[in-house]
């Protein structure tokens, strides 16, 4: 087990440096100025171009750059962002409420997909399994944005039952909505995992020898069947936690929620260059960090399989 | 030797070889691909998921079929009216037709989503097909390559590149953001398939007959690992044309003066408190057609699944 983690971490080295020398890459050697591509249609002052030649070491040479950028990334330095706050600052200020969005988007999921994949899996076949597995795709195929305007628009607005946009009171209560959303987007592949598994365990040895030890199906659901189906759907869940991480954009923007997703949003919106690459780079390092963590609880949950 | 010839060996009749002869080179073959297209056929989605996208192909290609009003005429009198005859959904801020930009708007999406797919396939099935056929520091190479963009979140990366390059904002420009990062998965499952397949006998006899390593692979190894990688790769339609509504919706996904479902979702996200239909008639075309590649998607990918179609 500790081989595999450490071997497990060692790999994620060289991804960690080719995620952001390709991030990197891409913003400063495309052709060009990447300082003006970075402002699109408008001109930064003279001021704040010569701040920004300073900051990515652009008299450098290409390899010297990103070096230096790795130094300031490790150092935790990362500039300011155009309101003038840095973005440690503006990191430490929105990453608390990011996850407790996606905390709660997951336990959300986590709930449907496992109470929905148990009740498919125990009516395989049915009318109301092809129900389950038919309304799960088509609230997948909603893009999150338009799920994100339907419910605001419908529940929030129309029927009242959540705020229309959360603002600086970021709580549990405000934030439902908007973590009830994600996760009704989501939970098809893990209802799917669910359903699989419970269908699979349904015809296990075990299961039948509980039955035949006289067990009811009241004890045999929960105990032999639900619990033993769980794990692929806890690491399912796990990795939309990563993914989400990522991947609140464009959620926090239209609810208006105080977290990283909101910052990005605001600096695509705004067209800040600067902090677009910095944000996404934070991100991108999370997510990461997120799946290697994933794999480990994968190894943990599953004792089945050996890691040399 | 007398008339009545003693049968030291079974009469040819009971012998089993006598099935080669009853083969007839008529009958219906049975491929992969047919016993999938029997498959598909049996099942009542296929036929509206098939439905729905020859309809967006249709509007795509010929737009004037659908309507007669051009998406671009504004008449700002008729800012968020309600339909009138002539203009079945009414209107958006501008006073402009939606349903004429739904209709205009579909070769947009189709057309990302077409490019998205087929820059995807060129990276995607090469780099896992020479990983796992050839293997060895090859394969370390391709796979370490395929990890580091398996690692970057497609959209954000593609966030970034339609950031830096905001002059070039296009169709082709934004495929390529999109599918120059979503290749890590498709790469990953053929390489997966490509290891099983290339233990199988006949690409052992391949190489034997004096094949080329790489000829093999083209015509036997490719050929035969294909199958879940056409089923991906029906998903990973719909998933970019998402992306590029997202992206359009941000701002910076296609310009303004390119019709497209995104841009509609985001011009009407303005008023879509007073005046919600702009924005959901737009998104009920988007999500339709998401549907209807997933439907696709999933049942092709059941269909050439043998092991799937024995279970059911």
């Amino acid at each position: 087990m500790l081989r595999y983690i450490l071997r497990r971490l060692l790999q994620a080295i060289p991804v960690f440096f080719g995620t952001t020398f390709l991030l990197y890459f891409m913003v400063f050697s495309m052709p060009g100025d990447p300082i003006l591509a970075m402002f699109g249609d408008r001109t930064p002052n003279e001021a704040l171009y010569n701040q920004l030649v300073a900051q990515y070491n652009l008299d450098q040479p290409f390899v010297v750059q990103y070096l230096l950028y790795m130094k300031d990334l490790f150092t935790g330095n990362l500039g300011v962002t155009f309101s003038g706050r840095s973005v440690n600052e503006v990191f430490a200020d929105a990453f608390p409420v990011t996850l407790m969005l996606v905390t709660m988007a997951v336990i959300f999921e986590f709930i449907l997909a496992a109470g929905l994949g148990l009740i498919s899996g125990l009516r395989a076949g049915k009318f109301s399994d092809q129900l389950n597995l038919v309304v799960a795709l088509v609230l997948n195929s909603i893009p999150a944005f338009v799920a994100m305007f339907f419910a605001q628009y419908f529940i929030a607005l129309g029927l009242g039952w959540a705020p229309v946009t959360v603002g600086a009171n970021a709580t549990w209560s405000t934030m439902w909505l908007p973590a009830l959303t994600i996760a009704l987007t989501l939970y098809v592949v893990g209802m799917r995992l669910m359903r699989g598994s419970v269908i699979e365990a349904r015809s296990a040895d075990y299961v039948r020898t509980a039955y035949a030890k006289g067990l009811t199906s009241k004890r045999v659901v929960p105990v032999h069947v639900a619990r033993n189906s769980l794990i692929p759907v806890v690491t399912n869940t796990a990795a939309s936690f990563g993914a989400l991480i990522a991947g609140t954009t464009v959620t926090e923007g239209i609810f208006n929620i105080p977290g990283i997703g909101k910052v990005l949003y605001d600096a695509i919106i705004g067209g800040e260059g600067p902090t677009i690459v910095s944000f996404v780079t934070i991100l991108t390092i999370m997510y990461i960090i997120v799946n290697i963590l994933v794999d480990l609880l994968y190894a943990v949950l599953d004792p089945r399989i050996r890691y040399v | 030797m007398s008339d009545k010839n003693p049968h030291y060996v079974a009469p040819h009749e009971e012998l089993d070889e006598v099935q080669i002869d009853q083969v007839k080179l008529s009958d219906r073959k049975s491929t992969l691909w047919l016993d999938a297209w029997r498959d598909l056929r049996r099942r009542p989605l296929f036929y509206v998921a098939l439905a729905i996208v020859i309809l967006i192909t249709l509007m795509a290609l010929f737009p004037t079929w659908f309507t007669d009003v051009m998406p671009r005429d504004a008449e700002l009198a008729k800012s968020n009216m309600p339909p009138e005859p002539g203009h079945p959904l009414g209107f958006t801020r501008q006073g402009e037709d939606i349903w004429s930009r739904i209709v205009y708007g579909a070769s947009t999406s189709l057309s990302v989503g077409l490019i998205t797919v087929a820059i995807t396939a060129v990276l995607g099935i090469p780099m896992g097909a020479i990983a796992g056929f050839f293997g060895g520091w090859v394969d370390s190479l391709l796979s370490r390559i395929g990890d580091i963009f398996f690692s970057l979140p497609y959209f954000l990366a593609a966030v970034v590149v339609m950031t830096v390059l905001s002059d070039y904002r296009n169709v082709w420009v934004i495929s390529l953001a999109i599918g120059g990062f979503a290749w890590a998965t498709l790469a990953r499952i053929v390489r997966a398939e490509v290891l099983q397949v290339k233990q199988q006998e006949y690409v052992q006899a391949s190489t034997s007959l004096g094949r080329s390593r790489m000829s093999t692979l083209i015509n036997h190894v490719l050929p035969n690992s294909i199958t879940p990688a056409i089923a991906y790769l029906t998903l990973a339609l719909g998933a970019a044309i998402v992306a590029e509504a997202t992206l359009s919706f941000l701002g910076i996904g296609l310009p303004n003066t390119i019709m497209s479902w995104g841009n509609d979702i985001s011009q009407a996200s303005i008023t879509v408190r007073t005046a919600p239909m702009p924005l959901i008639y737009p998104s009920l075309a988007l999500i339709i057609t998401v549907l209807a590649f997933t439907i696709l998607g999933e049942l092709v990918r059941d269909a050439l699944d043998p092991k799937a179609r024995a279970r059911r």
